[in-house]
């Protein structure tokens, strides 16, 4: 046991897995950094922090230091993970998807299906993502609920340091398209890491807290907000079971229903706009499977419908926070039939 | 270089196939035997086989929406493309994918693509695992994807990574119903090709050994490790764009005119046979093998099975 930020251990992972396979290729903007600059290779190391050093041990061919076009690095990541390679793609914001969606949803994520199952396309995309760092509206927002409505594609949030070792693992050995999203807020979160190798499944939620009252279902950094929400809650004798999903696509349909059957109330903390979101996709799982356990409406914390914005006061005032899950919690509690 | 009567059978063969296969596509699309939207090939064999005649398997194309083509000069089984266009599920793509995705990864050929621009980027990807095998990777795109930004991409960062990718670019003078004086802003796409950094030429696209020894340069340049290059071939589209398109933007006899004159087999077996490399007979006979295939291709599409609703959700995902 080790130690270690999410951010090391993702370095580490992606070490690990190039130096076990030497298909492992990885491409992004400013991975390596530093090119053609006076300050040489290897200047920056990623601007997260997250591919240092790996260029000098793996070298330019694996470690591909690409000019800032979007459609290109998913389309190279692609094409090598088409013709035998097992490509990481990196892009560097989320809010960049945008650029390069055809490449993700026309593309790699229907290949296998359009070409009758005769391909295969090992491909990792990391987006970093998320709010909290008055970084305004392009560079703020959750893509995961566009592209877990996309079918070919899996999508992970780990939200541990030990999750990520093994979530990233298991991404990058899986044969299938992953988009695997990393917090930018969770970074530096420490915990302890497993020294030996393992990989996690994907669908398969961790129970974070447990308790008979309220389900709460959350993902990335609403994990920690619904935590600390959940220890307040304890406090005052209401019992939370707390499920960090880790991976959106595939959905581990059964942990939530199971503990929504125990408890008889669901909350679903969201970073996303509320409209046709994770939390309305998990909102209508449960009222169709699970409608006669439910003791109350089903409640969500969520973002509103709007970009996510600058200012610190009204960054705060877009997210979820402990506070606002405590008093949706209170309401669910509180719910009587008329 | 001169080449071999058997490769001069095999060129005429492949140009051949893939001339019947359109026409008798045109004919079925008509008679409302086949579903969904079809863009012929017919018109450009000589482009698609003057460089395809170069590869091995491990060599990569990707192709368009117009990509019936490449997917034979490729190698792509064509019966097995039929029944795929039929909608069969013993068709290529199990009639997933149908005329616009016609993929076929185990001979190199990384598919038809119906975004226009979306293959480019792709045959970056295919570039490194070239350069990793000694191969080349080639993008096929049209007049109309030399203006996608994703193709300024894909060719800026194969010059950055020097990568053995060559970018085809035929252009038949129509982006669907736009013309090339209209839609390419540069005075030439070669020489925007060029400003990228790289090896760019021309060559004629209606004329097979015009393309063959062109693209036997780029493929030695590209192998030597001197990164990418780029060649603009000048070629005709003898249908519109989709099957049904009117072609209102055609001019007075201009159909008939490059159908006449401007016909890349009519070329070939003028070439070869005034040459005396080649016999008409031994040409009529290659036709006459060619029409049974097409004939046979046809009918067993036309019997091929159905797929069942419960194939819908297979093959979206390897393990889910």
């Amino acid at each position: 046991m080790a130690m270690k930020m999410i951010r090391d251990v993702i370095r580490d992972t992606i070490d690990a897995e190039m130096a076990r396979d030497d298909s492992v290729i990885m491409l992004g903007e400013d991975i390596v950094g530093g090119n053609g600059s006076a300050g040489g290779p290897e200047a920056i190391g990623g601007i997260w922090g997250t591919s240092g050093g790996l260029w000098a041990k793996y070298g330019a061919d694996r470690v591909i230091d690409t000019p800032i076009s979007e459609s290109a690095i998913i389309g190279a990541a692609a094409g090598a993970a088409l013709t035998g390679k097992r490509a990481i793609a990196e892009i560097m914001f989320a809010d960049f998807i945008g650029v390069c969606m055809d490449q993700i949803w026309n593309q790699v994520a229907k290949f296998r299906y359009m070409f009758g199952g005769k391909s295969r396309c090992p491909i990792t995309i990391r987006m970093p993502y998320g709010a909290g760092f008055n970084a305004a509206p392009q560079h703020s927002q959750v893509i995961h609920q566009l592209v877990t409505a996309m079918p070919g594609l899996k999508v992970v949030m780990p939200t541990t340091p030990a999750d990520t070792k093994g979530l990233l693992a298991q991404a990058i050995r899986d044969d299938d398209p992953v988009i695997f999203l990393e917090h930018k807020a969770l970074y530096g979160v420490k915990g302890e890491v497993p020294d030996e190798d393992y990989v996690i499944p994907f669908g398969h939620a961790r129970q974070v807290t447990q308790g008979d009252d309220i389900t709460i279902l959350a993902t990335g950094m609403m994990v920690g907000l619904a935590e600390n929400a959940a220890a307040d809650l304890a406090q005052d004798g209401i019992g939370c079971d707390l499920l960090d999903l880790r991976t959106t696509s595939p959905l581990d349909e059964e942990a939530i229903l199971d503990s929504v059957e125990r408890t008889g109330r669901l909350l679903i903390v969201d970073e996303a706009p509320p409209r046709c979101s994770l939390a309305t996709d998990l909102s209508a799982l449960v009222a169709q499977k699970a409608f006669a356990s439910l003791k109350s409406p089903i409640e969500m914390v969520t973002a509103p419908h709007s970009p996510v914005p600058f200012a610190r006061e009204l960054e705060s005032a877009y997210l979820p926070s402990p506070d606002k899950i405590v008093a949706a919690a209170v309401k669910l509690m509180s719910y009587r039939r008329g | 270089m001169q080449l071999s009567r058997e490769a001069l059978i095999r060129a005429y063969r492949q140009m051949k196939t893939i001339r019947m296969f359109e026409e008798r596509l045109h004919d079925e699309i008509a008679l409302g035997e086949i579903a969904g939207f079809t863009h012929l090939y017919a018109g450009q064999e000589a482009c698609a086989v003057g460089v395809c005649e170069h590869l091995g398997p491990k060599d990569y194309i990707i192709s368009t929406h117009r990509g019936h083509g490449h997917c034979i000069a490729k190698g792509c089984d064509v019966i097995d493309m039929m029944k795929e266009i039929y909608g069969s599920r013993d068709g290529l793509c199990k009639g997933k994918g149908g005329s616009m995705h016609i993929a076929d990864v185990g001979v190199g050929m990384l598919g038809a693509n119906g975004i226009v621009g979306a293959g480019a980027p792709i045959a970056v990807g295919a570039g490194i695992t070239a350069k990793s095998n000694g191969t080349v990777s080639i993008a096929f795109s049209g007049d109309g994807a030399c203006n996608q930004g994703t193709t300024f991409e894909a060719m800026n960062m194969a010059v950055v990574l020097k990568l053995p990718v060559i970018f085809v670019f035929e252009n038949n003078h129509y982006s669907e119903h736009t013309g090339e004086a209209y839609a390419v802003g540069a005075e030439s796409m070669t020489a925007r090709s060029a400003a990228f950094g790289m090896k760019a030429i021309k060559a004629n696209g209606i004329d097979f050994f015009s393309v063959h020894e062109a693209m036997r340069e780029l493929i030695e340049w590209c192998k030597g490790g001197n990164g990418p290059a780029s060649i603009e071939l000048d070629c005709e589209r003898f249908y519109g764009h989709f099957e049904g398109d009117p072609q209102r933007y055609r001019g007075p006899g201009e159909l008939d005119r490059i159908r006449e004159e401007r016909d890349c087999l009519k070329t070939f077996r003028a070439r070869v046979t005034e040459a005396k490399l080649l016999d008409g007979t031994e040409l009529d006979r290659v036709d006459a093998e060619v029409t049974d295939l097409i004939e046979r291709a046809v009918a067993e599409a036309r019997s091929a099975a159905r797929p069942t609703a419960a194939q819908v959700v297979e093959d979206v995902y390897i393990n889910y």
